[in-house]
């Protein structure tokens, strides 16, 4: 009687042992904690998801090095990948755990940034632009420049999110500069100074911006491309825009915490998150471009995100984000500070 | 004989006092020793990064006026939160203390303490909906005014300073209303049949005896109100950046533990000299 009760107990505790708990770790409301991916996942594999949050770059940094263990997987933006990669917070990915890697785009999974010192440590998994998006019900013709922010009809009702580095680079379009290359701070400098009594409020969250714009706070705001799609699909009435100086591109990548202790089931999520089923149902709610070229294939014609990748000439204004040096990222902060303490 | 009873008494004093010294090593020592030793490093110790101590963090509020004028604008705003909350607490607290009985004082009791019952955050966004342009405020006061008024309070100082005052008033009510009910009703009697003005009762006899209660109350409003960041950052738009702001960013937004604990012990240090500066005054007050 004793032994069978043991035996049960053992095969209890090692059924327990398949279905894991993986910890995600990523912005609030970006693709991995829709309830029913998560269901869909669970019910593929047994293991289940819990989510935590971050709410800026350098917070998913600090909460990494803190929480060692916490996490099976990471959202990284590509611009910091390898800071992460050199501090020893993530490993490099095995892609033969991840069975949907030969359909994603070559051109992201060879992506430099994604791949310091020339191991993949973060699968492509979305990208998208940032760049403006205005309430429709006060344009009635699209704008076409990002002077629309220093306009001073729209003074009062302009927004950008509260971020130096961002700051920078929007007024490093809007004076001609190369985003990942900046010469002329003092024409950013001025450019910003401009642009700040135009400001309402910042915007921090997709969450924010949704109720700012609907509460008609903004008319023309920073944005980015897959929370535009969203709130486009929740019936907001804005468009987005890539005006002809450009707009800022960014990649973001899932990768797998060097401490995490459920690495298999790790990849098995991150397979899931790329595949052509999540993405296609994902689109219709609202998503960035997805990294799987079978999955952009399998879009309607009248997704957002196909509209957005068709036309060669919007790409092609679309400008990379790069890694930025703590020096460079430090000087950004502090014009940016000294800029909003001087209101 | 004496001695042992003494040694009685101490060991006793000891063994009770132990768990608020134990309470205050943990909570507030340990703490604060971590901080102040972060404050002093070049960069966070953990995550492999390279560190060293350094004084670079205090020189840097030094190096530019940014950090100043913040701190300026912190204790503008906390003299003008702390004023506004005893100008309106103190009538509310002597109304509580000498005027309704009963059951009107425990319902109103339970009014000044609701606020301290919700979540902070949510008093926040509450006042965001009636503060907005066309929220709650504006198409009230339209709706009484017969002339078309534009009332967009949100994203101002004036915004800053009501969601202040609401989250802070009750300390300065709570701390007049035991000042003021210690003062013997007799007294005021007295003064009265001895011919004295109400105004006069006010400013020679209340006010003076129950000064160490706003002074308390004022001192626990001042010193978070100069380090708030949430209030600012959410009803402040553009013009919400502070000394607060600033120091939250240097944890959450850009992980600049040293910084930011440098510019906390600053703002410590600024506090303690003002409290220090003017406590001869306030011990005059006091007493």
């Amino acid at each position: 009687m004793k032994r069978l009760l043991l035996t049960t107990a053992l095969a209890l505790t090692a059924g327990g042992a398949f279905a894991e708990e993986i910890r995600v770790l990523n912005w609030q409301g970006y693709g991995t904690d829709l309830d029913w991916a998560v269901a869909a996942f669970t019910e593929k594999t047994g293991n289940t998801v819990v989510h935590e949050y971050f709410t800026s770059e350098q917070e998913m940094l600090t909460k990494l090095r803190t929480n060692p263990g916490a996490y099976d997987v990471v959202l990284i933006n590509s611009a910091y990948t390898a800071q992460a990669k050199d501090e020893g917070l993530i490993d490099a990915i095995d892609t033969s755990k991840i069975t949907n890697f030969a359909d994603l785009d070559p051109a992201l999974t060879g992506n430099e940034d994604l791949n310091p010192g020339g191991q993949l440590s973060g699968v492509p998994w979305t990208w998208g632009l940032t760049s403006i998006a205005v309430n429709t019900a006060d344009f009635a013709e699209m704008p076409t420049s990002l002077s629309v922010l220093w306009d001073p009809a729209w003074k009062g009702r302009v927004s950008i999110r509260d971020d130096g580095l961002e700051a920078v680079q929007f007024a490093a379009m809007a004076t001609g500069q190369n985003i990942n290359k900046i010469t002329d701070m003092a024409a950013v400098e001025a450019k910003l100074k401009e642009l700040l009594p135009q400001i309402t409020t910042f915007w921090s969250s997709e969450n924010d911006w949704n109720q700012f714009m609907s509460a008609g706070d903004f008319a023309v705001a920073t944005y980015w491309s897959g929370s535009a799609a969203r709130s486009l699909s929740k019936g907001l009435p804005i468009a987005f825009v890539v005006p002809e100086e450009g707009a800022i591109g960014w990649l973001d990548g899932l990768s797998i915490p060097t401490s995490s202790t459920h690495k298999d089931a790790a990849a098995a999520f991150i397979n899931w998150m790329v595949d052509p089923e999540f993405y296609v149902k994902w689109d219709a709610e609202g998503a960035p471009v997805s990294s799987n070229t079978k999955a952009l294939a399998a879009l309607p014609e009248t997704s957002f995100n196909r509209q957005l990748v068709a036309d060669p000439a919007t790409v092609a204004r679309v400008q990379f984000m790069r890694p930025v040096s703590d020096a460079d990222r430090e000087t950004y902060l502090k014009l940016w500070q000294d800029l909003k303490a001087a209101q | 004989m004496a001695g042992t009873i003494a040694g009685q008494d101490r060991r006793k004093a000891f063994m009770l006092l132990s768990p608020a010294y134990l309470w205050l090593t943990v909570a507030v020592f340990l703490p604060l020793s971590a901080m102040a030793y972060f404050s002093f490093l070049s960069d966070v110790p953990f995550g492999g990064k390279d560190w060293h101590f350094t004084i670079a963090n205090y020189r840097a509020f030094f190096e530019t006026g940014t950090y100043a004028t913040l701190m300026w604008k912190s204790l503008k705003l906390g003299l003008i939160v702390t004023a506004v909350s005893v100008v309106v607490g103190f009538p509310c607290a002597y109304v509580l203390a000498k005027v309704v009985k009963g059951r009107a004082r425990e319902a109103l009791f339970l009014l000044v303490i609701l606020p301290f019952w919700s979540n902070s955050l949510v008093r926040i966004f509450s006042w965001a909906i009636v503060l907005r342009g066309n929220g709650v405020l504006d198409r009230a006061v339209n709706a009484v005014l017969p002339w078309d008024v534009k009332l967009n309070l949100m994203f101002s100082p004036t915004a800053i300073v009501i969601g202040l005052v609401h989250s802070y008033l009750p300390y300065v009510i709570l701390t007049s209303y035991l000042a003021l009910q210690a003062i013997d009703d007799s007294l005021i009697e007295a003064a009265r049949s001895l011919g004295a003005k109400r105004r006069t009762i006010l400013w020679r006899l209340i006010l003076p005896l129950a000064a160490p209660g706003i002074i308390a109350g004022a001192v626990l409003i001042f010193v978070p109100v100069v380090g708030s960041f949430m209030e600012p950052r959410l009803l402040g738009g553009r013009l919400g950046t502070y000394y607060g702001t600033v120091i939250e960013d240097q944890f959450v937004a850009v992980f600049n533990w040293p910084l930011g604990a440098a510019l906390s012990f600053i703002l410590l240090a600024v506090v303690l000299a003002i409290l220090a500066a003017a406590s001869p005054m306030l011990k005059r007050a006091a007493t």
